[in-house]
């Protein structure tokens, strides 16, 4: 499996990305958020971090940048990503994922391992775990707040593009959205952290398994 | 020319911010405020002359970067 990770100025999970790319096997090439073109990948991945200082909003800018055009190709191509926390809040300002981010209710940057519950096994990065299991992935972000209208949301829930849930609702997000899918199936956003959950010694080890399921499928192909 | 833009969050968005301002003006004896909306506002210098073109320009940067349509609407001043 090949996989790219964007640095954006201000990303500063992009490194951890690509640690646990390469932790199941991948390859990993470092793209700059002024190249216009992705080299040949099987997946994209957009990481958390504070793009452009999160001026105008989280997002905004870095999803306005020389790159962009070209990883909306790579999904339009049907190629895989993986936005999470700044990179899920990139991936709706592009409109690759729809709703926004908003600030938690409770306006406090939140930095805890939370419990997830996974919706939907039906995508290459929750296949690994089986629907309605509990796993431990850290949050860290002010601004995590999903939001969409009630088509949106209805929509996600028909689709089943809803992936992972909140156990208990740390930031006010709508029907406790975590994470979410688009409707190919091979985008997924989400807040929390699975780069940060690849060992059990650094708190959960339950990362892992969205990588491995990613380079599964990727080697398969 | 300049140009305003005013963004704010479309109505029946929640709005955290301003929901903490109004608690704070509660705490600071304003009463009788019943709700608080914050939003943004920004300064564009324009080289434009013509003032119907300049707005129609700015209504795109909206669409385009300065509002998030998902959530928030704006308003266009040629001033």
């Amino acid at each position: 499996m090949k996989a790219a990770v964007i640095t954006f100025p201000g990303s500063n999970c992009d490194r951890d990305l690509a640690v646990a790319f390469e932790a199941v096997g991948a390859e990993v090439v470092h793209v700059w958020h002024k190249d216009t073109d992705l080299p040949k990948v099987d997946v994209v991945g957009i990481p958390g971090g504070f793009s452009f200082g999160d001026y105008l909003r989280c997002g905004a800018i870095a999803a306005r940048s020389p790159i962009a055009p070209a990883l909306a190709a790579h999904v339009e191509r049907g190629g895989y990503a993986l936005g999470i926390c700044n990179g899920f809040q990139i991936l709706t300002e592009t409109g690759l994922l729809p709703g926004a981010l908003m600030r938690n209710t409770g306006l406090k940057y939140i930095c805890k391992q939370v419990k997830l519950r996974v919706e939907t096994s039906d995508s290459v990065f929750t296949s690994g775990y089986g629907k309605g299991s509990v796993v431990t992935v850290p949050i860290a972000h002010h601004d995590g707040n999903y939001t969409a209208d009630a088509e949106t949301l209805a929509a996600l829930r028909d689709q089943d593009r809803i992936a992972f849930t909140y156990a208990e609702n740390p930031n006010g997000a709508m029907e406790d959205i975590a994470g979410i899918l688009s409707a190919n199936r091979r985008v997924l956003g989400m807040m929390p952290h699975p780069e940060r959950a690849m060992d059990p010694v650094l708190g959960s080890g339950d990362g892992r398994v969205m990588f491995e399921g990613l380079l599964g499928r990727m080697a398969l192909a | 020319m300049k140009a305003r833009v005013h963004v704010m969050l479309k109505d029946g968005v929640l709005d955290p911010q301003g929901e903490a301002v109004r608690h704070a003006l509660g705490t600071l004896g304003f009463a009788g405020v019943d709700s608080v909306r914050q939003g943004k506002v920004i300064e564009l210098d324009l080289a434009a002359t013509d003032k119907a073109a300049a707005e129609t320009e700015v209504r795109q940067m909206c669409e385009k970067l300065l509002a998030n349509t998902v959530i928030e609407k704006y308003s266009v001043e040629i001033v």
